[in-house]
């Protein structure tokens, strides 16, 4: 086991390389220039060219990848571009709220995808399973930040029930909760539509298995086979599928924290995109997809834990 | 080629032709896959016949009629610059099509074309292609979109690019899986043993074969591409205004949601209208050609 982990940590440092290596590549051959955008449209040509060569924006492309590259393993992620603070320390700034908010999803998800799914499984084309069929469809049709502002003009602006935007405090508290509670809702929930219609195909095809048969034959109670039976045996490709809609959480969470000016990173790197500040661009992409690989290791360990037959492999 | 290897094309061909026709008659049947044909449809009409359909100018801003709510002169209302909101989504519908044929148009060829290959020719190539697309999907796709639609600078065109790089891999996923399916039937074993090109059993004796799925699948990244073209100009990366895009226009609509809730409602609305008819378009689809297949999104 211990040599199973260490290797595909090891296995993890090609493709943060990749990573690195497209974001630079996308950054070093895009127009646009952060000095420009430092010192405003009107600058003068040598006030330019002196802060381009102090960044050492003016060295060739693969001088320039290199050197990050040799920070970046010492953990130096450089200096932000715009900021004039160490990209490390605004990432770990910005990091707690963006982990707080698609944590929080992924556990509403989780709350509401799997009794869904189960309702739909075990009333397979029945109304209910058609309404829930149906109301997904229609909720993945819709626009996220559409959902969000749509919600904010009822709930904040028009009930006055919940705070418009920004972060309360940490999420222990009330009012961290309070302010938590919209943005996290609408991630969250967004996700259940998809996830449930997959824990529905997985207990659909579990609940017609013969061991299912057995059990009801034994004369279990209905609840005991769902739950205890079949959800157990459902929940083996549902962890795959956990592990596939917590990066894409993380994903949509980059939109709704620039709809209620959530204080996370995906909002810092909307705005460092914009402000061409390369270097936290850059320390930014890689930490999104260090979380993304991380993440999917842990689901590939944990789905060895749930189903005995591949720790055995 | 011996007769029974003969036979066997045109059986093959054979079951291919009425299998489309089964398809064609299940969709018939499915009332979804109406209600899809219909929005898309609309959609169409909308976008072809814009300026005949309204009399107001989506561009040209009008002092005298700034956020109207919805009357009858404006069934929609007006937004902040006294334009009608109505004839504003109409001319959206163009950018809606524009950016769904554009995204999955560069998606699929080179989605495919590197799906074909991989699966084609296997080895080394498949590896690097197969990795590749592995690594992409470590980037979470909104941070690749915003990254890539930001340092191109804004515009149709760019949100178009940024689009398609977060979805072709799903094709070459796809269409590597069909092709490594095909590539042990008889058929093409035939065509390889009276000396086809490998050109030619590629484009006439695999491709045509993964075409099905393929388009099911292309209707439901029509709907994945507007949802994220969508959201890249609600970001502020994409359509910048005064264009009529349906994204551009809700985060325009958004600083004027106290005084005029229509504005961020009714291009929200056409959006997801749209996104519905290609779902149920392209999930009909894929039961029409897979019947055994869940509804099961992504």
């Amino acid at each position: 086991m211990g040599k199973h982990l260490l290797r595909r940590l090891i296995l993890l440092v090609p493709v943060l390389f990749i990573v690195s290596l497209l974001i630079s590549s996308l950054i070093y051959f895009s127009p646009g220039d952060p000095v420009r955008v430092m010192l405003g449209l009107r600058a003068n040509e040598e006030a330019v060219a002196n802060i381009r060569a102090e960044l050492g924006l003016d060295r060739p492309y693969y001088i320039r990848y290199l050197n990050w590259l040799k920070n970046t393993v010492q953990g130096n992620l450089g200096r932000s571009l715009q900021r004039n603070e160490p990209v490390l320390d605004l990432i770990l700034e910005h990091l707690p709220a963006t982990l707080e908010l698609t944590v929080f999803a992924v556990v509403v998800a989780v709350l509401f995808a799997i009794p869904a799914g189960v309702i739909s499984a075990t009333r397979a084309n029945t109304w209910i399973d058609n309404l829930i069929s149906l109301g997904s469809l229609f909720w993945i049709s819709m626009p996220g930040f559409w959902v969000a502002m749509i919600a904010v003009l009822l709930l904040s602006l028009h009930f006055g029930l919940l705070p418009i935007s920004g972060r309360g405090g940490p999420v222990w508290t009330v009012e961290g909760l309070r302010y938590l509670l919209l943005p996290g809702l609408i991630l969250g929930i967004r996700q259940v539509a998809i996830i449930s219609r997959l824990v529905r195909a997985g207990m659909l095809e579990t609940l017609g298995e013969d061991y299912i048969q057995t059990a009801r034959s034994k004369g279990l109670a209905e609840s005991i086979v769902v739950y205890r039976h079949a959800l157990r045996n459902a929940m083996i490709p549902t962890v795959t599928i956990f592990g596939l809609q917590i990066p894409e959480m993380l994903s949509l969470s980059v939109i709704i924290e620039t709809v209620f000016a959530w204080p996370g990173m995906g909002r810092m790197l909307v705005d460092a995109v914009l402000k061409r500040d390369y270097t936290l661009v850059q320390g930014t992409v890689l930490l999104y997809a260090l979380i993304v690989v991380i993440v999917n290791l842990v689901v590939d360990l944990l789905y060895a834990y749930i189903d005995p037959r591949i720790r055995r492999q | 080629m011996t007769t029974s290897e003969t036979t066997a094309i045109i059986k093959y061909r054979g079951v291919a032709d009425t299998y489309l026709k089964t398809a064609l008659r299940r969709m018939k049947r499915d009332k979804a896959a109406l209600a899809g044909i219909l929005i898309i449809g609309m959609l169409l009409i909308a976008a072809l016949f814009a300026p005949w359909l309204t009399t107001y100018d989506p561009v040209r801003q009008n002092y005298d009629e700034l956020l109207l709510p919805p009357s009858p002169a404006h069934p929609l209302g007006t937004d902040q610059y006294g334009r009608d909101l109505l004839t504003r989504i109409l001319y959206g519908c163009r950018y809606a099509i524009i950016i769904g044929v554009g995204v999955v148009g560069i998606q699929f060829l080179v989605g495919v074309t590197l799906g074909l290959i991989a699966g084609f020719y296997g080895g080394l190539l498949e590896m690097l292609i197969m990795r590749i697309t592995d690594v992409m999907l470590s980037i979470p796709s909104v941070v690749l979109g915003v990254t890539i639609a930001g340092f191109l600078g804004g515009g149709i065109q760019n949100v178009i690019i940024a689009v398609a790089a977060i979805g072709w891999r799903a094709y070459t996923r796809l269409v590597r899986a069909e092709v490594l399916r095909l590539k042990q039937e008889t058929f093409v074993e035939s065509a390889r043993a009276i000396g086809c090109g490998e050109l030619r059993i590629i484009m006439r004796h695999i491709l045509p074969y993964t075409l099905g799925p393929i388009i099911a699948y292309s209707s439901l990244a029509v709907a994945i591409a507007i949802l994220w073209a969508a959201a890249l100009s609600f970001l502020g990366l994409g359509a910048q205004p005064p264009t009529p895009e349906w994204g551009a226009m809700l985060a325009d609509g958004r600083e004027y949601m106290m005084e005029a809730w229509w504005i961020a409602t009714f291009p929200g609305i056409a959006i997801m209208i749209t996104v519905l008819g290609f779902n149920f378009f392209g999930d009909a689809l894929r039961n029409a050609l897979d019947p055994k297949m869940e509804r099961v999104w992504r």
